[in-house]
């Protein structure tokens, strides 16, 4: 296997020093094969051990290495060398504050999340007599099972200029993860999510750039979801307004 | 011991920057952009409907007004972001209305392509129907 030099500029900020955050240039000697992480996880251990950044799994599924990658928001662990020629730029997650080097704040990102209820509300009657099992057919587990892949990389944030520039957005994954358990046949809590998705500063925030899908690692595709919770909020609205005798 | 960090998160400021990031937002920025060529020529329409109920007159003079060349290039600006838009546009319907059929989605071509099958066979009622052919 090959090696080469490669030139990273890493963002570097120490809340007890710096005043701001700037760049910082390391040069490297890389293996062709590596990822970013690689060459983050070598300038940790052989040159630089005050660099701090999230990782765990080095497997694209704990969602943990989440980071600007020449401006794009990429997993560290799946940006592979080999694809980047030049100079290798890296920051941390966009439109989150930044804690420390390429490590953000994401308590934003939690307590949205917490929000919209993203665990099984059983619709009454749905578990079956006698043994209390929640049966559901493959076509049942089809029409969500791909909102199901999330692994909360928070990439989609980063890429949503909507969430940069209106903090209270709720977000891609979030009404991702919402609309997975709505689109769950086991599943009752529907009313209760709307509250959060079907708000202003939920799915109306979004003017559908589609960015959210273009950077999505597990191909989620929130930017369908939200576009699928707002049709299914609008029949809501007409179904109270103009057909009040169709609620029960 | 560890330690006590002190906490200071920084938080970057947002500049319009984000347009020029990459071309995906060139083109959603284009997209928004067409609403005010199709603003412009729906105000327009409601103009002409104002001359059309003046009279013959009134409306002799906005047809001729709208052969001078501003107007015409005006048209074929707002024609081209109209077309745009709306091919974008058709181009996610797949992403908002996904068909299931037993455990698969019908492809997205199929939904895209429906939409634009819609399109042309109005648009080809309407041309009939304003006397085109
Ligand atoms: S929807 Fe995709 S990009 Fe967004 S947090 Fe989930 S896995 Fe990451």
């Amino acid at each position: 296997m090959g090696e080469r030099t490669v030139e990273f500029e890493v963002l570097r900020y120490n809340p007890e020093k710096d005043a701001a955050p700037h760049f910082q240039r390391y040069s490297v000697k890389c293996r062709e094969e590596w990822v970013v992480l690689d060459a983050l996880n070598h300038i940790k251990e052989s040159v630089d051990p005050t660099l701090s950044y999230r990782w765990s799994c080095h497997m694209a599924v704990c969602g943990s290495c989440g980071m600007m990658v020449n401006g794009e928001p990429k997993l560290a662990c799946k940006s592979f060398l080999r694809d980047y020629p030049g100079l290798i730029r890296v920051e941390p997650l966009r439109h989150f504050p930044v804690e420390r080097d390429l490590v953000t704040v994401i308590d934003d990102f939690v307590a949205k999340l917490a929000r919209v209820k993203p665990f099984l509300i059983p619709q009454p009657g749905a578990a079956q007599a006698g043994t209390g099992e929640y049966a559901q057919t493959p076509a049942q587990l089809k029409r969500y099972k791909q909102f199901t892949l999330c692994i909360n990389c928070m990439l989609c944030y980063a890429a949503c200029p909507e969430y940069g520039l209106i903090p209270e957005y709720i977000g891609p994954a979030v009404i991702a993860l919402g609309h997975r358990w709505n689109e769950d046949s086991r599943d009752g809590g529907r009313a209760q999510r709307q509250e959060e998705l079907a708000a202003t500063n939920g799915v109306w925030d979004c003017s559908f750039v589609g960015a959210c899908s273009e950077v999505c690692p597990e191909h989620v595709d929130p930017a369908a979801a939200i576009q699928q919770v707002k049709i299914k909020s609008t029949i809501d609205w007409y179904t109270e307004h103009l057909m009040p005798w169709l609620n029960k | 011991m560890a330690e006590q960090v002190g906490r200071r998160p920084h938080v970057r400021p947002i500049t319009s920057e984000w347009i020029f990031r990459h071309p995906r937002y060139l083109r959603y920025m284009v997209r928004e952009f067409s609403c005010l060529f199709i603003g412009a020529w729906t105000l327009m329409l409601v103009c002409a409907l104002g001359r059309l109920s003046e009279g013959p007159e009134a409306w002799g003079r906005f047809l001729e007004g709208l052969k001078s060349p501003w107007v015409v290039a005006f048209h074929v600006l707002a024609l081209a972001f109209a077309a745009y838009h709306s091919f974008t546009w058709f181009q996610l319907t797949p992403k908002a209305l996904p068909v299931q059929v037993g455990e698969k989605f019908l492809p997205d071509d199929v939904i895209a392509g429906a939409h634009f099958g819609a399109w042309a066979v109005l648009s080809l009622a309407i041309l009939f129907f304003a006397g085109a052919f």
